[in-house]
Parts: C-alpha cells; sequence; structure tokens
C-alpha cells in the first residue's frame, strides 16, 4: 500500500464518513488496468484516422473477420470459415455463432458488407479489392459473398491485416455513414466497450469488458488471433503529454502500462526496476522503420543521381543512434537495427537485393553529387521538432547533407504544419520543399499493399510524387501472385528498381520497448498493444 | 455603480468582436491544414480536397468568418473537427480542472504571498526581508515546468505523499480533489506569489512611512492592527491590481502547468487543438479566455470601490 493511501485511509478512518468508500475502491483499482498510449487518438473512427492510436483503440472495441497471430498468419476470428469457389472468383463467409455488437444488435452478413465497403474507400489494400469487386451479397444473417471480377488471393491478408487501417466490423448503420466523415459512436463487437460518457478527448477513455463477447472456442491467444479473453473489468487510457510525468506516474504505480518510453528513461526504469517494480519489454517485434522522403517533383531530388547519392553516404547506425540511443535492454542488448531495405526485414517481402548501395561513403557521395551537377544545390528540409525520433533523425540528416555539399536551410516546426506544407508541389522559392525524415511502423513495409512509401503513382503519391511505373507493375503482380514463390520474386524485384529509382532513403530501424509494472503478466506480443489475455498476477 | 457595470458590461462586446476578428484573422494565416492531417498518409491529393471541402475550409475568408460569427452570436462555438463533438462541450468538460486549479493557486498564492510581503515590509533590512525577496527572485526565475517536476519527485515519488499527476472531480469526494491540485497549485502559484509578495512589500512600505501610520503608533495601536487593518488596507488597489493582472499569468501558466501534472484542462485543450489545426476549438477557447479576462478586470476595477471610499464610479 501506497504511504499516502494509508494517510487517506487514516483520515478517512478518523472521519468515519469516507471509509466505506476506501475500503471498496482497492478491488476496483485492481481488476482495472490504466494504460498511457504514445499519442492522443482525437477522433475515434478507425477508418478516417490513420494513427496507430485509432487503430489500438479500435482493436478493444471492434473484432475483425481474421486475426493475425504473430507469425503474421491469417486465422478465422469473427468468420467460423470460407470457402473459395469458381476459380477464385467467389468467396463466402460465415460468421460463428452469437455474436453481438455493444448495442446488443447481432452481427450479420450486411455489416461485414458494410463495413468492408467504407473501408475499402480509405485503406489501399481494400481500394485493391474493392477495384475486382463485382458484389457483395447477404446470402442469410451468418453468411456472406463476394464476387469478384479478377481473382484475389490476398483477401484473407487484407481482411487480417494489422497496420492501419484495418478492417474493422461495425453495425452497417455507422458502416454506411460516407468514409470521409468521421464516425463519432464506438460500437464494435470486440472483447470492451467503449464507455463514451467517459470519453474526455485528449485526456481518458475508458473501456468496460462485454459481458456478451464470444471468444474463438479454440486455439492460443497470439497478436489478434485466438481468443481474446479479458480477464480486466475495465481498461482506462490516460493521455499523458510529457514523458517525465508519465516515467513518474509508472513509477509511483498510477498506471500500469507506458507503451513508448523515450530511450533516455530505459537507464532509469532499469536501474530503479527492483525498486519500482518496473518491466522494459519489446512486443513489436516488427520495429521502426525510418526514412527520408525526397521531393521527386522539385530540384534537385527529380534527379535519380541526386537520390542515389543520398544513399552512399548514409550510415543507418548514426540515424538510429540519435533516435534510440546505445543502450539496449534485458533481451535485445542492441535496438538499433541497420542494413534495412525497402522491406521490414523479418516480413516475407525482404531481401538482401541492393543494399551494398548503402556504402557509409560521405566521400564517395560528394563525388557522386559533384557528377550530377548538384553540388551547392540548395535543400530545404522540413523537421517537426515536437516529435522527438524525427527531430533526432532530421538533425543527423542536416548534418550528413551539409557534409555532402548541399545548401541546407533546415525548416523547424511542429508536424501539423510539415503535413501541410509537404502538400505543396511548388519550386522551394514558393513554399515548396524538398524532403522530411519521418518513421513507419515495420508492419506497414511488411508487404507492397500497406507500403505507402514505396510506391510510384505520380500525384496519387504520398507527398514526393514519385513516378516510377516499373514499381507500380511489381506492386500488381504481387497482388496477382498465385505462390509465396510469386509474391517474392515481385517484392525482391520492387526493392532492386528502388535502389534504383530511390522513392525514398531508408534510414534503419529501431525496436521501440514498452514500460510497465511488473504484476502485469500476459501481454501478448505484436504490433496493436493488446487488452486481451492480460491481467495482473 | 449600476450605470457603471452596463457600461462595462457593454463595451465588453466591442472588445469580444475584436479578439474575435484577431483570433479568426490569425488562424486563417497560420500555416497547417487540418484537411491534410485528417486524410492521413494514404490519402490521394483528392481525398484531401474533399475533407477540405466537407468541412468548408475551401471557403473564402469573409464567408467562414461572417458564418462562424453569425454561429458564436446564437451560442453556438462549433463542432470539433477531430472529435466531431460540439467545442462547447468539450469546454465543459475541460473547465472544472482548469477552474479548481485556478482557484486552489489563487487561494494558496494570496494566503501566502500577501503575509510574507507584509511581514517583508515590517522587518525592512532585516534576514527575513531578504529571505522574502531572495524566495521572489526564485518564484520569478525558477520555470514552472522546473518546480513541477522537482515537486513531483519528491512529494510523490520520494516521499509518496500525493499524486504525481491527474485529476479527481470535486463530485468524488474533497480530498481526492484537493491532492491532485496541491502540488500544481503550488508550481503554478510560484510566480504568482513571488509578484504578490514583491508589490506588497513595497507598496506596504510606503503606506508604513504616511503620517497616519506614525499617528497610529503614537496612540498606542498593536503592530498587528497598524500592519494589518491600517496599512494593508490602504495598500490594497495595487495589490488587487496585480492579483488582476496575475490571472492571465495564471492562464498561460495553466497550459504549461496542466501538461506537467496531466490535468485534463482547458489549457491541454488548447495546445492539442493548436496542433491538431482543430480551428473551431482553438477559436472557443481563446474567446472564452479573453472573456474571463475582461470579466476579471470589471470586477478588480469594482473591488477598488471596496478598499477605497473615494473611489466612485
Amino acid at each position: 500500500m501506497h504511504r499516502r493511501h494509508l494517510l487517506a485511509g487514516a483520515t478517512a478512518a478518523a472521519g468515519g464518513a469516507a471509509l466505506p468508500r476506501f475500503a471498496i475502491a482497492q478491488p476496483a483499482q485492481a481488476r482495472t488496468v490504466k494504460y498511457v498510449p504514445h499519442a492522443n487518438p482525437g477522433n475515434i473512427d478507425p477508418f478516417t484516422n490513420t494513427a496507430f492510436v485509432a487503430r489500438d483503440h479500435a482493436f478493444l472495441v471492434y473484432d475483425q473477420l481474421y486475426g493475425m497471430n504473430d507469425r503474421f498468419e491469417p486465422v478465422p476470428q469473427m468468420v467460423q470459415g470460407h470457402v473459395v469457389e469458381n476459380g477464385g472468383l467467389l468467396w463466402r463467409f460465415t460468421l460463428r455463432e452469437g455474436l453481438k455488437f455493444h448495442d446488443g444488435t447481432p452481427v450479420r452478413g450486411r455489416d461485414c458488407i458494410a463495413s468492408i465497403k467504407r473501408w475499402g474507400r480509405r485503406d489501399a489494400f481494400g481500394q485493391e479489392l474493392m477495384a475486382r469487386v463485382a458484389d457483395m451479397t447477404e446470402e442469410s444473417d451468418r453468411v456472406f459473398a463476394i464476387r469478384l471480377n479478377r481473382p484475389f488471393p490476398k483477401m484473407i491478408e487484407a481482411f487480417s491485416k494489422v497496420t492501419t487501417s484495418c478492417l474493422f466490423v461495425m453495425p452497417e448503420r455507422l458502416a454506411n455513414v460516407d468514409p470521409f466523415q468521421n464516425i463519432t459512436e464506438a460500437v464494435g463487437s470486440g472483447p470492451y466497450r467503449f464507455v463514451a460518457n467517459e470519453w474526455v478527448p485528449g485526456s481518458r477513455l475508458a473501456y468496460a469488458k462485454n459481458p456478451d463477447y464470444v471468444p474463438v472456442p479454440n486455439g492460443t491467444p497470439s497478436m489478434t488471433a485466438g481468443p481474446k479473453v479479458a480477464h480486466f473489468d475495465r481498461v482506462e487510457w490516460h493521455i499523458i503529454a510529457d514523458q517525465a510525468t508519465a516515467a513518474a506516474a509508472l513509477q509511483s504505480g498510477e498506471i500500469d502500462w507506458w507503451e513508448q518510453p523515450t530511450a533516455d528513461l530505459f537507464p532509469l526504469f532499469l536501474r530503479g526496476a527492483n525498486a519500482r517494480n518496473i518491466g522494459v519489454g519489446i512486443i513489436n517485434n516488427s520495429g521502426l522503420i525510418g526514412i527520408f522522403r525526397p521531393n521527386h517533383v522539385t530540384a534537385p531530388f527529380d534527379n535519380p543521381a541526386v537520390r542515389r547519392a543520398v544513399l552512399t553516404a548514409i550510415n543507418q547506425v548514426d540515424f538510429m543512434t540519435a533516435v534510440i540511443g546505445e543502450t539496449g535492454i534485458e533481451g535485445r542488448p542492441n535496438l538499433r537495427r541497420e542494413g534495412i531495405g525497402y522491406f521490414a526485414p523479418e516480413s516475407p517481402s525482404a531481401s538482401t537485393v541492393g543494399l551494398d548501395r548503402l556504402k557509409k561513403s560521405v566521400d564517395a557521395a560528394r563525388s557522386e553529387l559533384q557528377a550530377a551537377g548538384a553540388m551547392g544545390a540548395k535543400l530545404v528540409l522540413l523537421n517537426a521538432t515536437d516529435l522527438a525520433s524525427i527531430n533526432a533523425a532530421t538533425l543527423v540528416g542536416a548534418d550528413l547533407f551539409r557534409r555532402m555539399g548541399f545548401n541546407v536551410d533546415l525548416v523547424s516546426t511542429d508536424w501539423g504544419t510539415l503535413v501541410a506544407r509537404r502538400a505543396s508541389r511548388n519550386p522551394l522559392d514558393q513554399g515548396g520543399w524538398s524532403g522530411f525524415f519521418t518513421f513507419w511502423s515495420g508492419v506497414d513495409h511488411w508487404n507492397p499493399a500497406s507500403h505507402a512509401s514505396i510506391r510510384g503513382h505520380g500525384a496519387n503519391a504520398w507527398p514526393g510524387w514519385p513516378t516510377i511505373p516499373a514499381i507500380e507493375q511489381q506492386r500488381n503482380a504481387w497482388f496477382d501472385a498465385p505462390d509465396e514463390a510469386a509474391a517474392k520474386a515481385a517484392t525482391t524485384e520492387m526493392q532492386r528498381i528502388a535502389f534504383e529509382e530511390v522513392p525514398y532513403v531508408p534510414t534503419g530501424m529501431y525496436y521501440q520497448p514498452t514500460a510497465y509494472r511488473r504484476n502485469l503478466t500476459g501481454m501478448l506480443k505484436g504490433q496493436p498493444p493488446l487488452f486481451w489475455n492480460l491481467r495482473r498476477a | 455603480m449600476f450605470a457603471y457595470i452596463v457600461r462595462r458590461t457593454l463595451a465588453t462586446i466591442p472588445v469580444m468582436a475584436v479578439v474575435a476578428l484577431f483570433v479568426f484573422s490569425l488562424l486563417y494565416i497560420a500555416p497547417g491544414d487540418p484537411a491534410a492531417v485528417i486524410a492521413g498518409d494514404q490519402a490521394t491529393p483528392q481525398d484531401v480536397e474533399r475533407i477540405r471541402e466537407s468541412l468548408g475550409l475551401d471557403r473564402p475568408y469573409l464567408v467562414r468568418f461572417s458564418a462562424w460569427l453569425w454561429d458564436i452570436l446564437r451560442g453556438d462555438l462549433g463542432v470539433s473537427i477531430f472529435t466531431n463533438l460540439p467545442v462547447s462541450t468539450m469546454i465543459q468538460q475541460r473547465i472544472e480542472p482548469t477552474l479548481s486549479l485556478m482557484i486552489v493557486t489563487l487561494i494558496l498564492a494570496i494566503s501566502i504571498a500577501v503575509p510574507m510581503g507584509v511581514v517583508a515590509a515590517w522587518k525592512q533590512g532585516t534576514m527575513i526581508d531578504r529571505a522574502v525577496m531572495a524566495f521572489a527572485v526564485l518564484g520569478f526565475s525558477v520555470p514552472v515546468f522546473v518546480v513541477g517536476y522537482l515537486l513531483a519527485y519528491y512529494f510523490a515519488l520520494e516521499w509518496d505523499l500525493l499524486p504525481v499527476q491527474g485529476y479527481t472531480p470535486f463530485s468524488q469526494g474533497f480530498w481526492p480533489w484537493l491532492e491532485n491540485l496541491i502540488l500544481p497549485a503550488i508550481a503554478l502559484g510560484s510566480v504568482y506569489i513571488a509578484l504578490i509578495a514583491r508589490i506588497t512589500r513595497a507598496t506596504m512600505l510606503e503606506v508604513l512611512q504616511q503620517d497616519y501610520i506614525r499617528t497610529a503608533r503614537a496612540k498606542g495601536v498593536g503592530q498587528r492592527s497598524i500592519l494589518f487593518l491600517h496599512a494593508l488596507k490602504n495598500a490594497a488597489v495595487p495589490i488587487v491590481t496585480v492579483i488582476g493582472i496575475g490571472i492571465a499569468l495564471l492562464i498561460g501558466g495553466a497550459v504549461v502547468t496542466e501538461s506537467v501534472f496531466a490535468i485534463p484542462g482547458l489549457g491541454r485543450l488548447t495546445v492539442d487543438a493548436i496542433l491538431r489545426r482543430d480551428y473551431p476549438v482553438i477559436q472557443g477557447v481563446v474567446l472564452l479566455f479573453s472573456f474571463v479576462y475582461v470579466l476579471v478586470n470589471l470586477a478588480i476595477d469594482l473591488a477598488y470601490t471596496l478598499f477605497d471610499p473615494r473611489i466612485r464610479y
């Protein structure tokens, strides 16, 4: 018991009246897990809000047709199973019995169809699917069918994806809302229901255990697959923007789990681990991948030779050291990883093709820059100083670019301004930009479907707007790939082309530790922080 | 007096109109595009444009301003671009913590700073006076967040006496409410205490030189009565003025303090809204703060009549 609880108890005992409230407060506290996410979700629509934190919220409230285990294999979750007929052109799905939304209505095929349609408007993987869909029909309350114009072998992979936007199933009335308008209700069929009247945007979100939830009857909990058994009656998210405050709250036991502490705090936790009962570990094994995004439509990065010169100069370790430091944690002595190409190194898409282009040589890069006629060229480098990892990577990058011979104009601003400015395709002297550093989750780079930064579809591409038709061609080949070998061939070729055309420059990868009270057990490994299977020892 | 109050209240209307125009224009010219933030990384330029249209951000300045002003006049502060909740609801959710923090800080600051200033003036040139002045210099110099971290470290982590962060509504009990506010109020109040203590000391020194104080002493009036009844009452006008001006300090300081102690108040709401370019929320909160400040000034003006009967409106 904490000293201040003891004091509060003594005060209560002296006063008498408050004693019963204190007595019942303890068990309730024990049945609640308090968590600090890495950001504030803002809007709670899991399709319109593509931030990871919105997805993490959604995994509590909603369920998915298919889950994904920690080997990144799709496993039936809401569905009992599916059959594929007519040469892959007809997919028929049957829902499990007893699935209910939090408003008490049953989950029906029409809810799934409406959810797929809404998701298919916002998500890149979903858009690929919808481009091939002829129609979707509800055959009975529990059965729905999808008819395709062309086979789509990646259907189940798309339904089970864990990066934003994931396919979450919501009631038809909500799924029918325009995909470009936020829904303001969070009604799913997941293991926890959202307590809307306790929501204080930017401060607190609360979830209560869903007593009607029917977990998958068999299997083992693994990432988003298997039985989702909620052991806590209540989950509370506390948005604590200040890192030092979150660290102190974890140490004092006011919170149980802090998703993403900054690197400089690990020694504090590790040093005080025994005294404060804090554990530090990795749950996201896919890591976070850093990139430098050049602007392909303005000089000097409109020239592929200049982009390749950056590849020649880059030393991924320098960037990752600035971001996560040199200190490791128990079980992972080095949180940094170099030799990162265009796909997450643990993914089936990864290969070593082209990695030899990362020469770590500033001198060689200067020669390449000279040959390309870009020595002394002006760079407008955007930096979001409110995001620690991006700021650290950008400062290392600015120094590297100066050593290469660029004339760097470092524009320090906040992420909101950066996002607005990077939408400008104007020349540098008219508010344009040359490049910026950012991070993607490893699962975003798991396969070509969710990999926005590698794409080369010109004006419709992610800001930077590369036009690289050969990459798009290989991406399409991946969607049509009938087997793993064909898929691997497509991603290998994509990486080869990417190292030539350089849609972006990979700056390395790091593993983000999470910190928690040691009495929490059953924390599942995986990309989203998950609250089922979690319990207090 | 009544006519004065009515006149001053009516005078707030043009002030608020200017504030409204200023806030709206500032956000209009500020960089940032909420549509791009909402659209996310996988959106096409067409998607961003569509969101911009649906939010009305593509409309000309005057059309947007007049629509917003019309809504304000009808008491509608609009809807948050990100949460889709009414701005008035979001302000309602956040007003209690900020108000609580400011009230506790005010009570704490005044009850510490005024006696400190009085005693420093009484003991002018002594160690007590120097100690008070040294404290005032420290209060001015050390940033609120540093005081906050130090307090949290010792009182919460090391001695486990008070919570590190958070807020408990008053409806859940007086002590739970107060224990969350003690450290933030000390942190936020440190500058305020320094300011009031210095002004109190300076004004008291001036008043203590007056003839009527000498007369009171000659009549054998006790030291306590001289200080707190005769001198302090006459020194009150500048002190009250500084307390009023200090409300602006509190509003600004609340933003930092609420971040350091994770208090879900209006300060945090403002920062979050600015970072996301949630225009309706920023406009609503700034208008509210301006209105409160105008009211506080009015209240201070009226309070002068309590301390100085010569002042008449």
